[in-house]
């Protein structure tokens, strides 16, 4: 178990899920723009472009590395090459932050290249636990973890996600990456109330918070469906719940993500500015 | 009612198979709909990462063909890392087994010359050898010279024009190409992969230096359709060797 009271050190300002396609407009003029996320799985080749960029770009802002393939709720044992790959990136980019998700992508060793769901049991927190000790243990770091977008329930799950997140952070030290959209998501699948889930999440473990748009359909019951697409802007339900949670937390660090059908600069630069207006409300 | 990620899993690449029991929605009843969320994520994020690795094969076989060959390498050829600027590595040797694409005997070698230059793109930065480093070597020595070529390196041969189909479906005012053997020799000076046409004779000694094989030993086993002294001052001038020994 790593030091819990480790300082997150991302700003409590805008930051933005980094395209290659933006390049030359961040660089240019970043705006209220404080700091950028990229997906750890795309800077694990050997060299070329994408890591000589990247190192260009932790020259000029803070760095979130945030994982999308270390299936850390799997059921199986972590992929020992990948925490390997992991440890390395950490250990020459020396980012601001780490997080990955509450989920699982690998399977017998495939890989689904999806964030898939677990149910929330006594043995599932034993596992998953286990497994962020070895990634901060193994990293070297304290790592944060997103609450997924749930489409479903099991019937097995005896705990609520609140309490089998509030528990990780105190077996393991490790932060929290409230994502508010998939809060907004899962909430309206689930039929419960986003604001009773952000009044039990356990807020001063949060080191970043995510922000993304979603897909609205139905499922056969004609019950609304949401879901997680991070290919639209961010829904104003959503916002009046980020500054629900803002009021409630103090400033966080915000990030705009948008990851297919992604949109030319000046339509995240509007998102990030409506971003760092949601920041100056609490910012006194 | 324990639901397994092997469960999952089998219930998630198969369209017809039903969703696992104890998988349900907030009313307690079983999720079918919910359940296909994943279904269509998966297969769709793995189809359009092979959509962006084969861009070419692709326009050869039209947008329809390929996500129905996508569905059916995806589930047959799972990622096994969680790198997709990799995935789709079994693409040559599955289009050569793949009988709805045998009408285009050529698709394979395209996979495989797209496959080299995702490789280059994502190769290790390499310092190439001065441009005359090998006028430095004694005439007598040179025979037992041997090159390590940069990371990024690759030939690929084949018995139908790659080249010019490559170029054909990369560039408006190509030409149409001629049906005949082909090689290239792919190679990264910079950040971007550059695609050079080379012979048969030469991608095969590109492919014994790559061994560690001694310029000698790639020019006995070739005919004399190799001219060595252009196949070297190609690969120097691509900053493609990076030492001599």
């Amino acid at each position: 178990m790593l030091d819990a009271t480790h300082p997150d050190s991302l700003p409590a300002r805008p930051g933005v899920g980094y395209k290659p396609q933006h390049y030359t407009a961040i660089m240019a003029d970043p705006g209220p723009l404080g700091w950028l996320e990229v997906h750890a799985e795309n800077y694990m080749g050997d060299g070329g472009r994408p890591i000589a960029q990247l190192r260009h770009l932790a020259e000029r802002f803070p760095i979130s590395v945030h994982g999308v393939g270390l299936s850390i709720g799997a059921e199986g044992d972590l992929d020992k090459d990948h925490l390997a790959r992991l440890k390395h990136l950490v250990s020459w980019l020396n980012p601001a932050s780490f997080s990955e998700h509450l989920a699982w992508s690998t399977h017998d060793s495939h890989f689904f290249n999806d964030l898939l769901p677990l149910p929330y049991t006594p043995k599932t927190l034993d596992r998953v636990a286990a497994h962020i000790n070895e990634v901060q243990d193994t990293v070297g770091r304290r790592m944060l973890l997103e609450n997924p977008s749930s489409y479903l329930a099991f019937a097995e799950s005896t705990l609520s996600e609140t309490d089998f997140l509030r528990e990780l952070t105190q077996r393991t030290g490790c932060g929290l990456l409230l994502d508010v959209n998939n809060v907004f998501v899962s909430a309206t699948n689930l039929k419960t109330s986003p604001q009773a889930y952000i009044d039990d999440f356990p807020l001063e473990a949060v080191g970043e918070v995510h922000l993304g748009g979603h897909d609205e359909d139905e499922d056969e019951t004609g019950a609304p469906l949401l879901i997680d697409s991070h290919g639209k802007a961010v829904v104003d339900p959503v916002w009046a719940l980020l500054d629900y949670t803002l009021a409630k937390s103090g400033p966080k660090p915000l990030l705009i993500e948008w990851d297919t059908d992604v949109p030319e600069w000046p339509v995240l630069a509007e998102e990030i500015a409506r971003a760092d207006k949601a920041l100056s409300l609490v910012t006194a | 009612m324990t639901v397994t990620q092997a469960q999952f899993r089998t219930a998630m690449l198969d369209p017809n198979a039903a969703v696992p029991p104890g998988i349900v929605n907030p009313d307690g009843a079983q999720a079918s709909k919910r359940f296909n969320v994943y279904r269509n994520n998966v297969a769709v994020s793995l189809s359009d990462a092979l959509e962006a690795a084969f861009p070419v094969v692709r326009k050869l076989v039209g947008d329809e063909f390929f996500r129905a060959m996508a569905g059916v390498y995806l589930r047959k050829h799972p990622p096994k890392s969680p790198l997709m600027m990799f995935y789709g590595d079994a693409m040559p040797q599955f289009l050569h087994r793949f009988e709805p694409a045998k009408s285009v005997p050529y698709l394979p070698d395209i996979a495989a010359m797209e496959l080299a230059l995702r490789l280059a793109y994502h190769a290790a930065d390499a310092t190439p050898a001065p441009p005359d480093a090998l006028g430095a070597i004694a005439p007598d020595a040179l025979m037992s010279t041997r090159l390590r070529l940069a990371p990024a390196v690759q030939a690929v041969n084949s018995e139908y024009p790659i080249h010019a189909i490559y170029r054909a479906n990369t560039q408006s005012d190509a030409p149409k190409p001629v049906m005949q053997a082909e090689a290239v020799l792919i190679s990264r000076p910079g950040f971007d992969p550059d695609i050079h046409p080379i012979n048969a004779a030469a991608a095969k000694a590109i492919s014994l230096l790559q061994k560690g094989q001694t310029l000698g030993e790639a020019i006995a086993t070739a005919d004399d359709t190799l001219d060595l002294g252009a196949v070297l001052g190609l690969l120097l001038a691509q900053g493609a060797i990076t030492e001599i020994y």
